[in-house]
């Protein structure tokens, strides 16, 4: 998109005084809600985001069952009051793609083997969205999983890339997202760099797009340090169960 | 419905015959709450009501829209509610069911009938242009009493709430050059500003099962509930709404020993809720 904005000055530095390589502030708790059997609560810069896991329990309807392995439904939903404009209540055609995409890259960590004709169902409520929400998103569904005590390969961590003014950045911020040129969020398999989910808009050259990959799994891997770091906050100095 | 509840029916049974509730409290005793406002930086106003484990999370947003033909000076609110399926293994996705649109039709139906919302000073243009006030009720965390829980989540969010003046302007610019009046008003109100709030009744619940009854009932009292009562009081301690619920009958003196216990526990919740916002 053209636009007058001016996303990076002269000193390197982005609207928000980031350098190219600087994620926006992460904080993680793990553990926020009762009823839930595994949840997350996740700021990443102005998006807020909730995640809760139930399962694995029977999938119903039953035709959805899998006799050989559990299947993953994440439901990704944005809050009526989570954007500028209040947002129609309910699924539509961008939050169920959404949805699709962050299942698969969860069923590809889980070890499903282990429940067949089971379903495992990740809620993800955005209450704040500013740029980035899948990604903030499906980091907060890793955090849940691992609090639900779901037996995963490792924990799936998810971070974003993009070209603003003709350079590559690290996790686009609100302004740079919407006059931005490109934008790439990836999820990955921390332990062995796996890709879990990559979507891609915009126009990069070959060359471009290796860097910002190279710089999105760096980011990724800042984020699965909090993730790891919040669940261990919780688990370490828990009172013993009997 | 599962099967747990013949076996809680039991056991929450003897226990109020001891005078006991399971989870230690007296029967006119609410669970511990907390209110959390202004959480959100895209809604005009937000809060986070915790009663108990019970967790409420309420956005309001107002924008621009055009009014009712039969009240041409008058704002608009609406209230919806969604039971999503993070709050209780019990919930789907999906359209609202009977249970949310009771839920945001009684949370609507207090504030609206109560005339909280001054919604005769959100008007821009006569017939033309209003503010519309949303709220939206997320229920996250599912543990009884979501009456309460989902009104006072709205109080807050409402008392936390301002007229977005500043994300309005371009819409508000265009409307200027148009009417005489939006100018007027621009002057008096050149940026945000809260939302012109009335004072709020707050609302109460008790259940009853095995002829005991109490406030404030967790999710496996509700269960077993035979009869439901709420009553929302104002400040001046006078009732300003009523809902029964259930299939389970109250007597007079019961009715009135609820409508007590009601207003005193609505002058700790209000005094929570002015806490909150800084009044």
């Amino acid at each position: 998109m053209e636009s007058d904005i001016k996303l990076i000055d002269d000193n390197g530095k982005r609207l928000d005084g980031r350098s190219p390589d600087e994620l926006r502030k992460i904080k993680i708790e793990a553990g926020v809600l009762h009823r839930a059997e595994g949840s997350c609560y996740l700021e990443w810069g102005g998006n807020k985001v909730m995640a809760a896991v139930y399962g694995p329990r029977e999938a119903l309807p039953r035709h959805t069952q899998n006799p050989l392995r559990a299947i993953v439904n994440a439901r990704y939903n944005m809050a009526a009051f989570s954007v500028d404009d209040r947002k129609r209540p309910g699924p539509d055609r961008r939050s169920r793609e959404i949805s699709k995409v962050i299942s698969e890259a969860l069923e590809k960590v889980i070890l499903l083997e282990k429940f067949p004709r089971a379903s495992i169902d990740v809620n993800i409520e955005v209450l704040n969205a500013e740029a980035g929400t899948r990604c903030a998103g499906l980091t907060a569904a890793g955090v849940a999983l691992a609090d639900a005590g779901i037996p995963l390969k490792d924990i799936p961590v998810a971070c974003a890339a993009g070209k603003i003014d003709g350079h590559v950045v690290l996790d686009l911020g609100k302004e740079e997202d919407n006059f931005g040129d490109a934008d790439l969020p990836i999820a990955i398999s921390p332990r062995t760099n796996e890709i879990l989910l990559l979507q891609m808009d915009g126009h990069l050259t070959v060359e471009e797009f290796d860097k910002a990959l190279e710089m999105a799994i760096n980011g990724c891997h800042v984020a699965s340090d909090i993730q790891k770091k919040a669940i261990m906050d919780k688990y370490q100095n828990a009172p013993e169960v009997k | 419905m599962t099967i747990t509840p013949s076996i809680k029916r039991d056991y929450l049974s003897k226990l109020a015959e001891q005078g006991k509730r399971a989870d230690g409290r007296t029967f006119n005793e609410f669970r511990e709450i907390e209110i959390e406002t202004g959480l959100f930086s895209k809604a005009e106003g937000s809060a986070r009501v915790k009663i108990g484990n019970t967790q409420v999370i309420a956005g309001i947003k107002i924008l621009i829209g055009t009014p009712y033909p039969d009240t041409p000076e008058s704002g608009v609110m609406t209230t919806a509610a969604e039971l999503i399926p993070m709050a209780s293994p019990d919930f789907e996705a999906g359209p609202p069911r009977e249970n949310a649109i009771e839920l945001a039709r009684v949370v609507d139906r207090g504030i609206r009938e109560s005339k909280i919302i001054e919604v005769d000073k959100l008007c821009l243009e006569p017939g033309e242009a209003i503010w519309m006030v949303f709220i939206d009720i997320h229920i996250i965390d599912f543990d009884g009493n979501l009456f309460d829980a989902s009104s006072l989540a709205a109080l807050a969010a409402l008392h936390n709430a301002v007229i977005p003046i500043e994300r309005s302007r371009p819409d508000l610019e265009k409307l200027r050059e148009k009417f005489p009046s939006v100018k007027k008003y621009l002057e008096e109100h050149p940026t945000d500003y809260p939302l012109p709030l009335k004072e709020p009744p707050i609302s109460c619940t008790s259940v009853k099962y095995n002829n005991v009854i109490m406030i404030d009932p967790a999710l496996d009292e509700e269960e077993i509930a035979e009869a439901r009562l709420t009553v929302a009081t104002d400040k001046n301690g006078d009732i300003r709404a009523m809902q029964k619920g259930l299939n389970g009958s109250f007597t007079v003196e019961e009715i009135k020993k609820v409508i007590k216990a009601s207003i005193d526990n609505g002058i700790k919740i209000r005094e929570e809720l002015y806490k909150s916002v800084g009044k």
